[in-house]
C-alpha cells in the first residue's frame, strides 16, 4: 500500500468532504430520520406526532398481512436471484463457446439491460396481457388459464419472470467477462486433464468465476429486494389488493398511499436491518470461500 | 510410452491462411524431438494439433498405434506443459498434481503415492499445500512439469515452457528437463524459438519455416550440414555467414580473393557460400587468403566477434580473445569447412565425402553420454 504524506492533517478530510456530504445527505440523514419517525405516530395531515415507542414495530411484525408479504419477499428474492444468476451463467457459458457470429449473439443478449424497469414492467404486462399476451396464450396451450393481476400465484409468477428477464443481461455481461478473464491455457490444461465438460465447469470454471459470482450474488439480492419496485408497480397498477407485493412496495404503499409515515418508517428500518445482516452474512461466510487471484 | 507419427499434416485456418503444410515426422518411442523456428513458423500449431487443442485440417496424427485425429485431448494420453505454466490458481500444488489423476478415477492411495513420488523427484515436497501464487517462477515451472510427469502419459508436449523464466533459471531448468526426460523415458515434443535450447535438448531437431520442414536431423548434423540457407542462418550463434561467390574450375572466387578448393568441387558458377564464424581464422594482413576490413568488434569474454567486410559482403569471425587483434587483418578457412548452397533455391549442394565430418562422429556419443 502506498502512503501519501499530506502537509496538513486536515487536507485528506477536505478531499473526502464532498463524498461524505453526499453520503450524509442521501443516506445517513434519511436513515436517522426514518429511525426517529419509526418511534412516532404521525398525524396524516401533518398536525403533529405522538411518541409511541416500539408499537410501530410490533404492529408491523405482528400483522398477518406483513408476515405474508415478508414470506413472499423471501421466496421472490431467492427465486429471482437464483434464476437470474443461473440463467445468466448458462447463457454466458454457452455464448463464450460460440465461435461464429458471437458479437451479434452477445449484443442481442445484452440489449434487454438497456430497458428501464417500468418499461420492462410494461412489456411484461403485455406479455401477460389477458387478451394479447403471448405467454398467456402459450400457457393456455397447456390448459392453464393465467389471470395476471387477479390470481395471486399467476401474478407472482409473472412478476418473477419479468424481474428475472430484466436482470439476466446484467449477470450475463459480468459472467462473460469473468469467463474471458480465465486464461486460455488454463482451460486447455483442464481440457487435457479432464474429459467431461460438465465436470470441468464445476471444478475449474465455477471456482475461477467465484469472485464475479459472489459480487453478482450481492448485487442480485439487492436488485430483487429493492430494484424490482418498478416492475411490481406496473404489474399491480398501484392497487395491490390481493396481489403479491414485496416489503419495499409495502413501505411505499403504507407511507405514501396509506399516509402512515411512522409505520412505513418502522418497516424500512426493519428492511435496513435485514440487508445489514444479509451483507454481514455474505461477507463472513460466503466470501471466505471465494478465491481471488 | 509410444511412438508418434505425424503424416502429411496441414493446418488451414478459416480465412484460408495455411499455418502448417504437409508436415511429416516419425518420432521414435522415448525420443526427444524439438520443433524450432522463428515465430509464426507453425511450430506451436503443429504441437497443438498433436495435443488435440487444434483440429487437423489434413493428414493424420497417430500416438502409438492409434490415429488420434478425432480423439478428445483428454483421451490422447498426452500431457502438456504450457508457456505460462497454466496452473490451476484455486488449487494447491497437491491438487494441481492430483487433478488429472482424480478425473481418471485413479484410486486415492495411488494418487497419493504418485504425487509423493513426483514431488520428491522435483523437490516440491515443502510446497504441496501452497497455492501457485505463493510460488516463484521456477517452482511454478516445476509444478507444471510435475503435473505432466505424475500422469505417466505416452508423450510430453512442451510449448515454450522456459521462455517466461530469467536467463539463469532457464539454463538450469533446461538441464532439469533433459535429465527428467531421460529418467522417465517418455516420448517428448518440445517447441521453442531458441536455437540454443533446441540444440542442447534435442535428440533430433525439426527446423520449421513458413509452416514447412526445412530439415530434420540430430543437432550436430543440422549444425554441421544445414540443408538450406534458412537453417544455416537460424541454427548456431553467431549465425553462419552467407556470402555469394563463384566457383570456376577448382577455385572459389569470394570478393577479391580466390580460394583453392582442391579436389572437392561441388558445383560451378554462382553459389551461396556458408562460413561458420568459428571456422574463420584471423591472420595479420597478407597471410590469410581473404582480405578483411574490420568494422567493429564485440567482446564476449572468452570469444570476440569481429565484424567486417570481405569485398563488399559483411562477415563475422569468432576468434579467441586471448590473442591481440592486429590492426589490419586477413582471414583464412579450411576449404572442407565451406558450405555451398544453390543461390536460387537455397538448398545445400553436397560435396563428395562431406557427408560425415569427423567432428560429428566424435561429438555425438560424447553428448549422449553426458546427457544420460
Amino acid at each position: 500500500m502506498k502512503r501519501v504524506q499530506f502537509s496538513s492533517p486536515y487536507l485528506p478530510y477536505l478531499f473526502l468532504a464532498p463524498q461524505m456530504a453526499i453520503i450524509f445527505v442521501f443516506f445517513y440523514w434519511p436513515s436517522v430520520q426514518a429511525i426517529q419517525s419509526s418511534f412516532y405516530l404521525e398525524d396524516p395531515f401533518g398536525f403533529g406526532s405522538t411518541f409511541v415507542g416500539l408499537s410501530n414495530y410490533s404492529d408491523a411484525l405482528g400483522s398477518a398481512q406483513y408476515q405474508a408479504i415478508a414470506r413472499f419477499t423471501v421466496v421472490f428474492t431467492a427465486l429471482v436471484t437464483f434464476l437470474s444468476l443461473g440463467i445468466g451463467m448458462l447463457l454466458a457459458v454457452k455464448a463464450d463457446a460460440v465461435l461464429k457470429g458471437s458479437a451479434a449473439y452477445k449484443t442481442l443478449l445484452i440489449w434487454v439491460y438497456a430497458i428501464a424497469p417500468p418499461v420492462a414492467g410494461l412489456m411484461g404486462m403485455m406479455f401477460f396481457d389477458q387478451h394479447i399476451g403471448p405467454l398467456v396464450k402459450f400457457a393456455a396451450l397447456f390448459g392453464w388459464d393465467m389471470k395476471v393481476g387477479l390470481n395471486y400465484n399467476d401474478t407472482a409468477i409473472a412478476m418473477i419472470i419479468v424481474s428475472v428477464w430484466k436482470q439476466i443481461p446484467y449477470n450475463f455481461i459480468f459472467i462473460l467477462s469473468g469467463l474471458q478473464s480465465i486464461p486460455a491455457s488454463v482451460r486447455e490444461a483442464a481440457a487435457i486433464d479432464c474429459r467431461s465438460g460438465t465436470r470441468r465447469f464445476w471444478t475449474m470454471t465455477l471456482p475461477l468465476l467465484a469472485p464475479t459470482a459472489f459480487f453478482l450474488l450481492v448485487i442480485n439480492m439487492t436488485y430483487a429486494l429493492f430494484d424490482t419496485f418498478g416492475v411490481i408497480d406496473v404489474m399491480v397498477k398501484d392497487k395491490a389488493a390481493n396481489n403479491p407485493i414485496t416489503l419495499v412496495y409495502k413501505v411505499y404503499m403504507d407511507g405514501f398511499r396509506g399516509n402512515d409515515l411512522g409505520g412505513s418508517s418502522a418497516q424500512s428500518v426493519i428492511l435496513m436491518i435485514v440487508v445489514f445482516v444479509l451483507t454481514i452474512f455474505q461477507f463472513r461466510f460466503i466470501e471466505r470461500r471465494v478465491h481471488y487471484n | 510410452m509410444a511412438a508418434i507419427s505425424i503424416k502429411d499434416v496441414s493446418k488451414v485456418y478459416n480465412g484460408g491462411v495455411t499455418a502448417v503444410s504437409a508436415v511429416s515426422i516419425d518420432i521414435a518411442d522415448g525420443e526427444f524431438i524439438v520443433l524450432v523456428g522463428p515465430s509464426g513458423c507453425g511450430k506451436s500449431t503443429l504441437l497443438r494439433m498433436v495435443a488435440g487443442l487444434e483440429t487437423i485440417s489434413q493428414g493424420e496424427v497417430a500416438i502409438g498405434p492409434r490415429v488420434v485425429n478425432d480423439v478428445d485431448p483428454a483421451d490422447r494420453d498426452i500431457a502438456m506443459v504450457f508457456q505460462n505454466y497454466a496452473l490451476y490458481p484455486h488449487m494447491t500444488v497437491y491438487e494441481n498434481l492430483a487433478y488429472g489423476l482424480k478425473n481418471r478415477r485413479t484410486p486415492k492411495a495411488e494418487i497419493d503415492a504418485r504425487v509423493a513420488e513426483t514431488a520428491r523427484m522435483l523437490e516440491l515436497q515443502p510446497y504441496l499445500e501452497r497455492k501457485p501464487r505463493a510460488l516463484s517462477g521456477g517452482q511454478r515451472q516445476r509444478v507444471a512439469m510435475g503435473r505432466a510427469i505424475v500422469r505417466k502419459p505416452s508423450a510430453f508436449l512442451f510449448d515454450e515452457p522456459l521462455s517466461n523464466l530469467d536467463a539463469k533459471l532457464r539454463v538450469s531448468m533446461r538441464g532439469e528437463i533433459k535429465r527428467l526426460q531421460r529418467r522417465v523415458g517418455t516420448t517428448s515434443i518440445y517447441v521453442t524459438h531458441d536455437q540454443l535450447e533446441a540444440m542442447t535438448l534435442a535428440d533430433r531437431l525439426v527446423v520449421l519455416s513458413g509452416g514447412r520442414i526445412e530439415q530434420i536431423g540430430r543437432p550436430l548434423d543440422v549444425y554441421h550440414r544445414p540443408a538450406t540457407t534458412f537453417v544455416a542462418s537460424f541454427i548456431g550463434s553467431p549465425a553462419m555467414n552467407l556470402v555469394s561467390g563463384e566457383v570456376h574450375g577448382g577455385k572459389l572466387a569470394l570478393g577479391p580473393a580466390l580460394i583453392d578448393l582442391g579436389a572437392t568441387v561441388p558445383t560451378q558458377g554462382t553459389v551461396t557460400v556458408g562460413l561458420r564464424a568459428e571456422d574463420l581464422r584471423l591472420h595479420p594482413e597478407g597471410e590469410g587468403s581473404l582480405p578483411f576490413r574490420v568494422d567493429y568488434v564485440e567482446e564476449l569474454g572468452a570469444q570476440r566477434l569481429v565484424h567486417g567486410l570481405v569485398g563488399d559482403q559483411p562477415l563475422v569471425a569468432a576468434v579467441s580473445s586471448e590473442n591481440p587483434l592486429p590492426a589490419t587483418v586477413s582471414l583464412s578457412i579450411t576449404p572442407s569447412r565451406l558450405h555451398f548452397f544453390d543461390s536460387a533455391s537455397g538448398r545445400r549442394i553436397d560435396r563428395p565425402g562431406d557427408d560425415r565430418p569427423e567432428t560429428l562422429a566424435g561429438g555425438l556419443p560424447a553428448l549422449e553420454a553426458a546427457a544420460s
